[in-house]
């Protein structure tokens, strides 16, 4: 198990693979074809991903992660700065530190369980973007966020002959610059990655551990066994693939501003990963998607655009329709995720990939003949 | 030392506010067993009860008096408040008193909330994972303030005090200061009495009266309570709805310190919650005192003297002192043992 994959792993690794490279095409039906959205999808995919090897696997809910997104961020921009435009760098030292960051906070924070390393993380991302504003303002730049200037030392690229002469300069890899399509490829490709880690992580011993902490920490305990570590690992894996996707949204569009480390923003990574179902492999990649999608298509609703919509209806009945739908979208857009939180976890706690189950489960049991076997076996 | 009396005074009101949050959420975790998440939201609604207060009060009527005329030659415009309109001078003092009139209509409303939210959503999460239950009330609380940002916009709304309680109170010299050292405004010292009765009513009603009997026997042991014939739910439902009224009521008095907008409650929860936590999970002392601890601490900590030691303090002191004593004394300095200290 641990050396090579199973033939039905590499099928799905493969099909993910190829969705993700051809996503400019599949997705540009319903209007997601264009680059700066499909970036968004592959880096917050990367954040969910991350995220679910903590809470999907172990169970812990941390309310802390928009923190580590905020360090990839700043870390990138920095390097950026100081070394060299090349996204490279950037996403390496962006990666490593969410994950050092996550260290020193797992240390302290997985020593409770439960709401206490809840409100633990939580208090610990709101000192790190307290910070951010107010003392730290020579890195972060405090709420101007921190940008590219001209006259920056960019070290290596100096080093290497390259000068971006009077322009400010943006990420390039080797001469491709990471705006648009290649942008989107560069995320792609970090997303695949992070998902053929993300199955070997399930797939894998140390896998299996962390889904025993889920189920019942105290049995493991009590045969002798620690499982802080097992858990810390967890956490700063989550840490370095917040990271990461901190730094690819610097890469694609370089600057970094504290708002990211702010705790709502943890919770919209909570909910992408519950959207999709915690603990499946694909599911948070779907759920960032999602509301990412819808968050685009919402926001950008006006009244307008509501007023022809209804058209059809009479006058008086158009004009509370509008009011109505216009409180969902465009800037209500959060009142939409707001309610989309609570239907998700009312009704269908284990998220889209419980429904698609369920649906599968009813169209074999209804046409399969099958009575007895609800439950797919392949569940992820 | 009049600086050291000051700060604590800066302390009490936005301690007063922790404590009261702080009291209705640990009371809501002691008998029913659920994180609330949407506790902020509550406390933001009272806030936005008096804003609609008044708001209604100062509704004008327009009357044009052709006698005069402005400088555009239109006929000048009246405007009166119905209040005035109505009752003299008393409406005149009834649009001064917005705030404490707010109180009365404020305690039904949050009432009315606080019931229909237990009895809507938050009993069916009852035997539900804690991570459930704080992420479907989460998302209550995105719901409630993304409705007010819609309804009253996402600027805050200042609210005045009443006349009589906008200076400042010189209260140096009550305690034997010299005149002009420790002033203070009136209407914090107001909310910090306020908050002081609000909590010793809750206790007394606790500890002195039947249902109070009935509701901390509940807290030790709600099965047996319920198998001595008494249907604790129902009882707990007006506890919560009693929780949600001291938030909304922390929440209406405090408006004309912090102008209100939509995202007040998210601030102040994730204060109270380490509050909660420092005093101690379902402990009601505890809440009161880490709370006034708390809002003490802070003020202290926002003192120039403290900052310029150490930068930054006073922005992350709350959450430093809530990672120590989760990591020492993880049941909070007064929770019982035993109870919820992993």
């Amino acid at each position: 198990m641990t050396t090579s994959m199973t033939k039905s792993d590499l099928l799905l690794l493969l099909c993910f693979a190829a969705a993700v490279l051809a996503g400019p095409v599949l997705l540009a039906p319903i209007g997601a074809g264009y680059p700066d959205l499909l970036q968004k999808f592959a880096i917050f995919g990367i954040f969910a991903l991350g995220f679910n090897i903590l809470f999907g696997l172990t169970g812990y809910l941390s309310f802390g992660h928009a923190a580590f997104l905020g360090v990839g961020s700043y870390t990138a921009v920095w390097t950026f700065k100081l070394l060299s435009m090349n996204p490279i760098p950037a996403i390496l030292l962006a990666t490593l530190l969410g994950g050092l960051f996550a260290a020193v906070i797992g240390f302290v924070s997985l020593r409770r369980t439960g709401i206490y390393f809840s409100i633990l993380t939580l208090a610990f991302a709101q000192m790190s973007y307290n910070l951010a504003y107010s003392v730290l303002t020579p890195v972060t730049n405090g709420e101007t966020g921190l940008q590219l200037a001209q006259s920056d030392p960019r070290v290596l690229d100096i080093a290497f002959g390259r000068d971006y002469g009077a322009v400010l300069p943006s990420s390039d890899l080797f001469g491709i610059s990471m705006t648009g399509y290649p942008g989107f490829y560069f995320c792609g490709v970090m997303l695949i990655l992070c998902f053929f880690v993300s199955m070997r992580i399930f797939r894998s011993p140390f896998g299996m551990m962390l889904r025993a902490v889920k189920s019942n920490q105290n049995r493991l305990n009590y045969t002798g066994l620690n499982t802080r570590p097992y858990a810390l690992a967890a956490f700063v894996i989550s840490g370095m693939y917040a990271g990461l996707a901190g730094g690819l949204l610097a890469v694609t569009d370089p600057l970094a501003g504290a708002e990211r480390m702010q705790w709502t923003a943890s919770g919209e990574v909570v909910l992408m990963t519950i959207l999709g179902g915690s603990g499946t492999l694909l599911g948070p990649v779907i759920g960032a998607g999602a509301i990412k999608y819808f968050e685009n298509i919402f926001s950008a609703f006006n009244e307008g655009v509501l007023v022809q919509a209804y058209s059809f209806l009479p006058e008086g009945l158009q004009h509370v329709m509008v009011w109505i739908s216009s409180l969902f979208v465009g800037e209500g857009w959060h009142l939409t995720l707001g309610a989309l939180f609570m239907i998700i976890v009312i009704f269908l706690p284990g998220g889209l990939m419980e429904g698609f189950n369920r649906i599968r489960a009813w169209i074999t049991g209804r046409f399969g003949g099958g009575g007895g076997s609800l439950a797919p076996a392949a569940a992820e | 030392m009049d600086a050291i009396v000051l700060q604590i005074l800066n302390g009490l009101d936005k301690g007063g506010a922790y404590a009261l949050i702080a009291l209705g959420l640990t009371i809501i975790f002691g008998t029913l067993g659920v994180v609330n998440f949407a506790h902020g939201a509550l406390f933001m609604l009272g806030a936005f009860c008096a804003v609609t207060v008044k708001a209604l009060l100062s509704l004008e009527k327009v009357a044009l008096d052709p006698t005069q005329t402005t400088a555009w030659g239109t006929p000048l415009e009246i405007r009166t408040p119905y209040v005035e309109a109505w009752f003299g001078d008393f409406g005149t003092a009834m649009l001064n008193y917005s705030v404490p009139i707010s109180i009365l209509i404020a305690i039904p409303v949050m009432l009315l909330i606080g019931v229909s939210m237990e009895r809507g959503l938050i009993r069916f999460f009852y035997k539900r994972p804690h991570a459930e239950q704080i992420l479907v009330t989460f998302g209550l609380a995105i719901v409630l303030q993304e409705i007010v940002k819609s309804l009253f916009g996402a600027n805050p709304i200042p609210q005045p005090a009443p006349d009589a309680a906008k200076g400042m109170i010189d209260f140096g010299v009550a305690i034997g200061f010299q005149a002009g050292n420790v002033v203070y405004p009136a209407w914090r010292l107001i909310y910090f009495l306020f908050s002081v009765a609000i909590i010793g009513g809750v206790f007394a009603f606790l500890q002195f009266t039947t249902f109070g009997m009935v509701v901390r026997a509940g807290m030790a042991d709600r099965e047996t309570v319920g198998l001595l014939g008494i249907d604790i739910d129902r009882r707990f439902t007006i506890v919560f709805g009693m929780a949600a009224v001291v938030a909304g009521l922390a929440g209406a008095m405090y408006t004309p310190i912090l102008s209100p907008d939509y995202h007040m409650g998210m601030d102040f929860l994730v204060l109270s919650f380490v509050v909660v936590v420092v005093g101690g999970m379902g402990s009601l002392g505890g809440a009161v005192v880490a709370g006034f601890t708390l809002g003490i601490l802070q003020s202290f900590a926002s003192m120039n003297e403290v900052k310029d030691i150490l930068p930054g303090i006073d922005q992350i002191i709350i959450y430093l002192i809530a990672v120590v004593i989760l990591l020492t004394r993880p049941r909070g300095l007064m929770g019982r043992k035993g109870v919820m200290e992993h």
